[in-house]
C-alpha cells in the first residue's frame, strides 16, 4: 500500500520547531550523561576523599580543560533535569497545546542555559 | 505452558512506567540535595559530615539505583531507534548493561567509602 502523499524535505528551508529541539537535545544530553557517569561518580568519590587525595583532587578539577568539561556536564544535566519535567506533564496530559507547549519549550531553553550560568559563575 | 505475549500493546508500558518513577525520584533527591547545600556551610567537612549519615547515604543510593534502571530504558530506545543491524545493536544493549552495572558497583563503593 503505497500513499502518494506530498514531501516537503527541502532542508533549506525546514527547521526542527523549539519543542523538537529541546527533545532531541533532551536526548544528547541523556546520551552525554550516560557517558560521564564514571566521571561523574568519581567527582563524588574525590570530593569524599581524604583530606591529602583531597587536595589532588581539587587540582585535577581546577584544570581548565576540566572546567570546560563539568560546565558542559552541567548544562546537560540542567537540560535533561527541566526538560524532563516538562515531559512529565506532557505525559499526563498538561500543556499539550500549541502555543503552551512552545512557551514552555523555551522556558526549558532558558532556565537550563540560565541555570548553568548562576552555578557555573558560582563554582567557577 | 506459559501464557505469554510477545507482541501488542502494553508490551512496553512497565519500562515506560519505571523511567517515569525514577525520573520522580531524582527530581525530589535533587531538589532536597539543592536546599540541603544551600543551607549547609559551603566546605569540605561539613560536605564530608553530610555525606556520612547513614540517611544520606541510603537515600543517594536509592536515588542512584533509581538513576541506573533509568538511564538504562533511556539509552536502550537509544540504541532501538538508531542501530539497525541486530548483532550491533545486541552487543550496544551488553555493553549498556555492563557499563551500568560497573557504574552501580562503583557508586556503592564510593557512597558507602569503601
Amino acid at each position: 500500500m503505497q500513499k502518494q502523499r506530498p514531501k516537503h524535505l527541502d532542508l533549506a528551508t525546514i527547521r526542527l520547531p523549539i519543542p523538537g529541539i529541546v527533545s532531541i537535545l533532551h536526548r544528547v544530553s541523556g546520551v552525554a550523561l550516560f557517558f560521564s557517569l564514571p566521571l561523574l561518580i568519581y567527582l563524588l568519590h574525590g570530593s569524599l576523599s581524604s583530606a591529602e587525595s583531597f587536595e589532588t583532587y581539587r587540582a585535577v578539577v581546577a584544570h581548565p580543560l576540566m572546567k570546560i568539561i563539568l560546565i558542559g556536564l552541567l548544562w546537560a544535566y540542567m537540560h535533561h533535569f527541566c526538560a524532563g519535567i516538562r515531559f512529565l506533564f506532557l505525559d499526563i496530559h498538561k500543556g499539550l497545546e500549541l502555543q503552551t507547549a512552545r512557551a514552555t519549550a523555551k522556558t526549558v531553553v532558558v532556565v537550563s542555559l540560565a541555570l548553568t550560568l548562576i552555578l557555573g559563575v558560582a563554582l567557577w | 505452558m506459559v501464557n505469554r505475549s510477545v507482541i501488542g500493546a502494553h508490551y512496553g508500558l512497565r519500562d515506560w512506567v519505571m523511567q517515569r518513577v525514577t525520573a520522580t525520584i531524582m527530581v525530589i533527591y535533587t531538589v532536597a540535595l539543592a536546599l540541603f547545600l544551600l543551607t549547609m556551610p559551603s566546605s569540605y567537612a561539613g560536605w564530608k559530615d553530610f555525606f556520612a549519615q547513614t540517611w544520606v547515604q541510603v537515600l543517594t543510593q536509592t536515588t542512584l539505583l533509581a538513576v541506573f534502571l533509568h538511564v538504562w530504558v533511556g539509552i536502550r530506545d537509544v540504541w532501538m531507534d538508531y542501530v539497525k543491524p541486530t548483532g550491533l545493536r545486541l552487543a550496544l544493549h551488553a555493553f549498556t548493561i555492563v557499563w551500568l552495572v560497573s557504574c552501580f558497583i562503583y557508586s556503592v563503593k564510593v557512597v558507602w567509602g569503601l
